[in-house]
């Protein structure tokens, strides 16, 4: 049992995620998971139906699932956007800048752990998906 | 013969099983046998040594001496600052090492 | 040079905190090794030979002397009283022990240093021309651009884990003194037509198993349009880089797999979309970086005299000095490789030296090379004797800039885990053969560098004489490569034949050096000779 952790005001979404290909057989899925080597953009026409977006991270070195957050979002995708599979304390923050919102991690996170990842760098350099400003915006103000 | 080297952990220093312990002088390394995988895994996990693998040695009389050359650097130091040596003053570190 | 606003301080106090904790985590078991080596290594922490060795980052090679004096106290207080100098500008420290490196980020933290990402498959140290400000050639200062990207490319959110290292030199001038051409991505500063500032961008360039030469992938890129542009580089590569296997996962694996002009059109069609993101920071943060790097106080109508009757001084002179853009002043280049010594180090103690002298010779200035030496950008002429003196008191006034024993050489097995044999005791002998000065000056520019293991940490792909240290059988075997070069006129080294044990290939250099004697036309350096008479000549000459 993989204990999930969601960072979303609205309420966990029942359907379970299909395989992409699934997905794009079907007319009425509303969730997905995307494996680390498929094309993220492969969604983007169908961002208005689809509630939860999963990406799978099957070793935390595999860095393309950030690109594929970072996509989705770039594309205006709202819903839930899950890291799922090898996710470590020492990732979490950098997913949440890329716009992930939820974690299914292999192994229990601890909660307060997490909470105090995502504070430990009080400033950011880039602009990403996380809506924080970047540190040349902040240095206009 | 196989004796095990690994590292320890909160200093780096190069270490050798001497058969209860890890210890950082190389002619107290002793044979591993064939649980040598089984002995590193354990001490690994308990983390009383960190990174260890298992090496060729051949015994002499001054204490096993690692097959390769890379492990008798280790052993003893960099062969350019022999003042950084292990043994710092001992005149036959080039020949073991080399 | 930049200093840090608090926001830069913050973030470099929150990694070393942030670190502190990893390593709190790594020694009391909560972590393992296996999720542990990432981390260290995207603070520069390796597990060598001897001992953990940390690289600090030295962006685009420009250091203070306030910030050379923590490294000499580093060196005393951590280590074994010394340093390294790299290829990548950077210092590596031989001796750390885990339990410290958090107190030593906490030291390099309060001068303004850190060691982000100087290991890891994210974005490294960029480096750049060790002349910039100073150099007569340069369109503009290229630093200003390079801690642009510094700080675009610390904990990118999207990049920290991508398929492999990622390497980026920045010039400013037709002359490559960066090795430009060598890197995941190489950019040239340059003006278009209208006069407008824009970039060349090289993509695909590197050494290691499989050297390759960048290809042109933009021809001019807007400057406003930098880091937009780049992201969109990374993000191709970090989708598309191979990961099944670690010796092809470079972007230069993809450029060449895919083609360069596959490449450039899948940059393109991101960049597209990227450019709208508004990533691109306001040109006025470019101008707020910038001013740090406006051009010193340099006193105007000063003398280009030099008394230059002292025969030692007139050779260090006539070899380690560069010529400036200010008149009455000049570039000047320490060496840090005195023969017989080992090329990149310099004790606590020197570092002392060079730091007071920067303090009052050189506007608080110096550079790291990336061929391993010191550079004082902005010395009066009038002053360089006062400089070689105290140089020449601390073992640093070696007259051998570019000579034969100006040699780059990667630590080799002497302390890298990755190596097969040793590269410094070669390098020590190379020096030795070729000592006195007045042969090396007759050899002329001379660029012959050594690595210890095909990851090519020494360049041995891009110089004049390289040489490769491989395993044969269980010793040492060294491999000599004739014909590379690592500046704009970049070229790959060929492998002469079989490969040679220590003394050997000191010999076929020799029998090298002999031939380029004899064939030479006035004026050709060792590589131009090469270049017009071939390889099958010096192949014969080395081999019989």
């Amino acid at each position: 049992m993989v204990e999930a952790l969601r960072y979303r005001d609205d309420s966990e979404h029942e359907e379970p995620a299909v395989t992409l290909d699934a997905f794009l057989d079907q007319t009425n899925a509303t969730a997905v998971r995307l494996e680390s080597d498929e094309d993220a953009r492969a969604l983007i026409p169908y961002l208005d139906r689809l509630a939860l977006i999963e990406i799978a991270f099957p070793t935390f070195r595999d860095g393309r699932g950030y690109s594929a957050a970072s996509i989705l979002r770039e594309a205006g995708y709202r819903g839930e956007l899950r890291a799922a599979g090898d996710v470590l304390i020492d990732q979490v923050a950098h997913m949440r800048r890329c716009g992930f919102d939820a974690f299914a991690p292999d192994k229990p996170l601890d909660p307060a752990a997490v909470e105090r990842a995502f504070r430990r760098y009080p400033f950011s350099y880039q602009k990403a998906e996380d809506g924080r400003a970047p540190v040349w915006a902040l240095r206009r103000g | 013969m196989k004796i095990a080297t690994g590292n320890d952990l909160p200093t780096g220093d190069v270490v050798w099983w001497d058969g209860e312990g890890w210890t950082r002088h190389v002619e107290d390394a002793a044979e591993v046998g064939e649980n040598g995988a089984a002995l590193i895994a354990r001490e690994e996990a308990s983390r009383r040594v960190n990174a260890p693998y298992i090496i060729d040695a051949e015994m002499t009389e001054r204490g096993p001496r690692p097959a390769h050359i890379k492990d008798r650097i280790r052993a003893r130091g960099p062969t350019v600052r022999l003042d950084l040596n292990r043994v710092p003053i001992d005149p036959a570190t080039g020949s073991w090492v080399i | 040079m930049y200093r840090y606003d608090q926001f830069d301080q913050s973030i470099v106090d929150a990694r070393v905190e942030d670190f502190r904790d990893q390593v709190a985590r790594r020694l009391s078991g909560a972590m393992s090794e296996d999720q542990f080596k990432p981390l260290r290594l995207m603070n520069g922490l390796y597990l060598q030979l001897h001992a953990y060795m940390l690289r600090i980052a030295v962006p685009y090679g420009t250091l203070n002397s306030r910030q050379v004096r923590m490294l000499a106290h580093i060196a005393r207080k951590y280590d074994r009283g010394y340093g390294h100098f790299t290829t990548r500008q950077n210092l590596q420290f031989n001796w750390i022990e885990l339990k410290d490196a958090p107190d030593i980020l906490a030291e390099l933290a309060t001068v303004e240093m850190h060691t982000i990402q100087t290991s890891g498959n994210c974005i490294r140290n960029t480096t750049s021309d060790q002349y910039a400000g100073a150099a007569a050639d340069e369109i503009t200062d290229p630093r200003p651009w390079a801690e642009l990207l510094r700080q675009w490319s610390s904990f990118h959110p999207e990049f920290t884990y991508l398929p492999r290292k990622f390497k980026v030199a920045i010039i400013a001038s037709d002359e490559d003194r960066a090795a430009m051409r060598l890197h995941d991505i190489g950019v040239q500063i340059v003006r278009n037509e209208a006069g407008a500032l824009g970039f060349k961008v090289f993509v695909g360039g590197g050494i290691g198993r499989t050297p390759m030469i960048a290809p042109l992938i933009r021809e001019f890129l807007p400057a406003e349009h930098f880091l937009s542009y780049l992201e969109a580089c990374l993000r191709v590569y970090n989708r598309y880089g191979r990961r099944d296997n670690i010796y092809k996962a470079r972007i230069k694996i993809l450029v060449h797999e895919i083609g360069a002009a596959e490449y450039a059109r899948q940059v393109e069609e991101e960049w597209a979309h990227v450019k709208t993101l508004g990533l691109d920071p306001p040109m006025s943060e470019f101008d707020r970086i910038a001013a740090y790097f406006t051009p010193p106080a340099w006193e105007e109508g000063l003398s280009d005299d030099i008394d230059l009757s002292d025969p030692e001084f007139k050779a260090w002179v006539d070899q380690n000095i560069v010529a400036h853009k200010q008149p009455g002043y000049a570039i000047a280049t320490i060496s840090l490789k005195p023969v017989g010594g080992i090329p990149g180090d310099a004790s606590a103690e020197q570092m002392e030296v060079m730091a007071s002298l920067a303090e009052r010779y050189s506007f608080d200035e110096l550079r790291v090379t990336h061929a391993q030496n010191i550079t004082l950008p902005h010395v009066k002429k009038a002053d360089l004797y006062a400089v070689w003196q105290a140089l020449k008191e601390a073992g640093l006034a070696t007259a051998n800039l570019d000579l034969i024993s100006d040699i780059i050489a990667c630590p080799g097995l002497d302390y890298c885990s990755l190596a097969n044999a040793r590269s410094i005791p070669l390098a020590q002998k190379i020096a030795e053969r070729f000592a006195p000065l007045d042969r090396q000056r007759d050899l002329g520019e001379l660029k012959l560098k050594i690595s210890g293991c095909i990851n090519a940490c020494g360049h041995h792909h891009a110089g004049h004489i390289g040489i490769l240290g491989v395993d044969r059988k269980g010793t040492e075997n060294y491999q000599l490569l004739l014909g590379g070069s690592g500046a704009e006129d970049a070229s790959l080294g060929r492998i002469t034949g079989p490969g040679f044990d220590e003394d050997g290939v000191v010999d076929a250099i020799e029998r090298t050096l002999d031939k380029y004697r004899a064939v030479r036309e006035p004026g050709e350096r060792f590589l131009d000779t090469y270049r017009r008479v071939g390889f099958e000549p010096f192949k014969e000459a080395i081999y019989g």
